[in-house]
């Protein structure tokens, strides 16, 4: 059985929490964003760099990057454990998509700091 | 006379190499309407290769459960007047094996059931002589449960059972499921939750509800999986 050693969570109604509370982070920081780009008439490096030199924008930033990782990995899994059925085959994927997630976590992550 | 054209679903291990759709035609009478049962013992009369299984014929033993026109149900409750179409397409029921023509291998279905423990489990020592009484209420919750008679049509119209058939539990299994964590008589509540609360077993259902669309007892699984569900969370949080 490949019961849990690819997702996140450490049971089903974990995974479940898990894939729900990401997705209002995501949900509250796309609203977020919306609203700066609606709201900003002229969107210039300036006032752009000085959104994220606020530490709460950091740490809003990173979180919203966590649920990405988060929700992207077990989604991920999700949807290789049902369409991919060559254990070999999903492995290999779910491992480029999980250092993709990574990948991007860490890049935010360095961008974030420098600001 | 009205003429029905028949496609179904031909296979027959022993002796095609694959299977394909042979056409048959059927008269019936102006003023009379067939069950799709009635139609395919018809044509067996004529083509006594033709395999299905039937046993009740009125929709209580769950045994002709088939896709007919792209929609899995009970031949023998489904009226060829119901169709709206003198065309009508007749497969096995989707994602199971098929053994021959419309009869499919069940045991995986079967063995989702088992999974779920389909009986009364009370550790209570000292049972009641003569019986386990329940309150009206109590008993009122097993309504829209205990009607299932394991036809199959939900379980197979479901994506999320056709890509996992061997994990995830199915809307059949979990109906069940449900209907023995609601029993007012049923000792083994925790039990069964810890067993069903894995990544497959129930939160594989997406609520796609095929099950709901399809169940000819007009049952709701999707409803009691969100029972489930509910009773999983609100014991991990
Ligand atoms: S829930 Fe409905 S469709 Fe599913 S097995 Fe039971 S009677 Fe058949």
């Amino acid at each position: 059985m490949v019961n849990a050693a690819g997702t996140f969570g450490r049971s089903g109604s974990h995974d479940y929490i898990l894939l729900r509370a990401s997705s209002v982070i995501i949900f509250l920081f796309s609203l977020f964003m919306a609203g700066f780009f609606v709201s900003t008439a002229d969107v210039t490096y300036a006032n752009w760099s000085g959104l994220f030199s606020n530490v709460w924008m950091k740490v809003f930033t990173l979180l919203t990057l966590t649920a990405v990782l988060i929700h992207g990995w077990i989604g991920i899994w999700q949807v290789l454990t049902d369409y991919v059925k060559a254990s070999g085959v999903r492995a290999f994927i779910q491992f480029v998509f999980s250092v993709g997630l990574i990948v991007v976590w860490l890049t935010g992550l360095f961008v974030l700091w420098g600001v | 006379m009205k003429t029905y054209t028949f496609s179904i679903y031909r296979y027959n291990p022993d002796v095609d190499d694959k299977p394909h759709m042979k056409e048959y035609q059927l008269e019936v009478e102006d003023n009379q309407d067939l069950m799709v049962l009635e139609a395919l013992i018809k044509l067996k009369e004529k083509d006594p290769t033709l395999a299905f299984r039937r046993s009740c014929r009125e929709g209580v033993c769950g045994s002709d459960g088939m896709n007919i026109n792209g929609k899995n149900g009970l031949a023998c409750i489904t009226h060829l007047s119901s169709l709206k179409s003198d065309k009508i397409v007749i497969r096995p029921l989707p994602g199971l094996p098929v053994i021959r023509d419309l009869i499919v291998d069940m045991s995986q279905f079967y063995q989702q059931y088992e999974k779920i423990k389909p009986y009364l489990i009370n550790d209570d020592k000292t049972p009641p002589a003569r019986e386990r009484l329940q309150s009206p209420e109590d008993r009122a919750k097993l309504d829209g449960l205990y009607e299932c008679i394991l036809c199959a049509c939900c379980s197979t119209s479901c994506p999320s059972f056709w890509w996992n058939p061997d994990k995830f539990v199915g809307p059949a299994g979990l109906l069940h499921a449900y209907r023995f964590l609601i029993d007012s008589r049923d000792t083994a509540t925790e039990e069964r939750l810890d067993e069903l609360d894995d990544a497959f077993s129930v939160f594989r259902c997406h609520g796609i509800m095929n099950c709901v669309n399809v169940c000819p007892k007009g049952l709701n699984p999707t409803k009691a999986i969100g029972h489930i569900k509910s009773m999983l969370l609100s014991r991990a949080v």
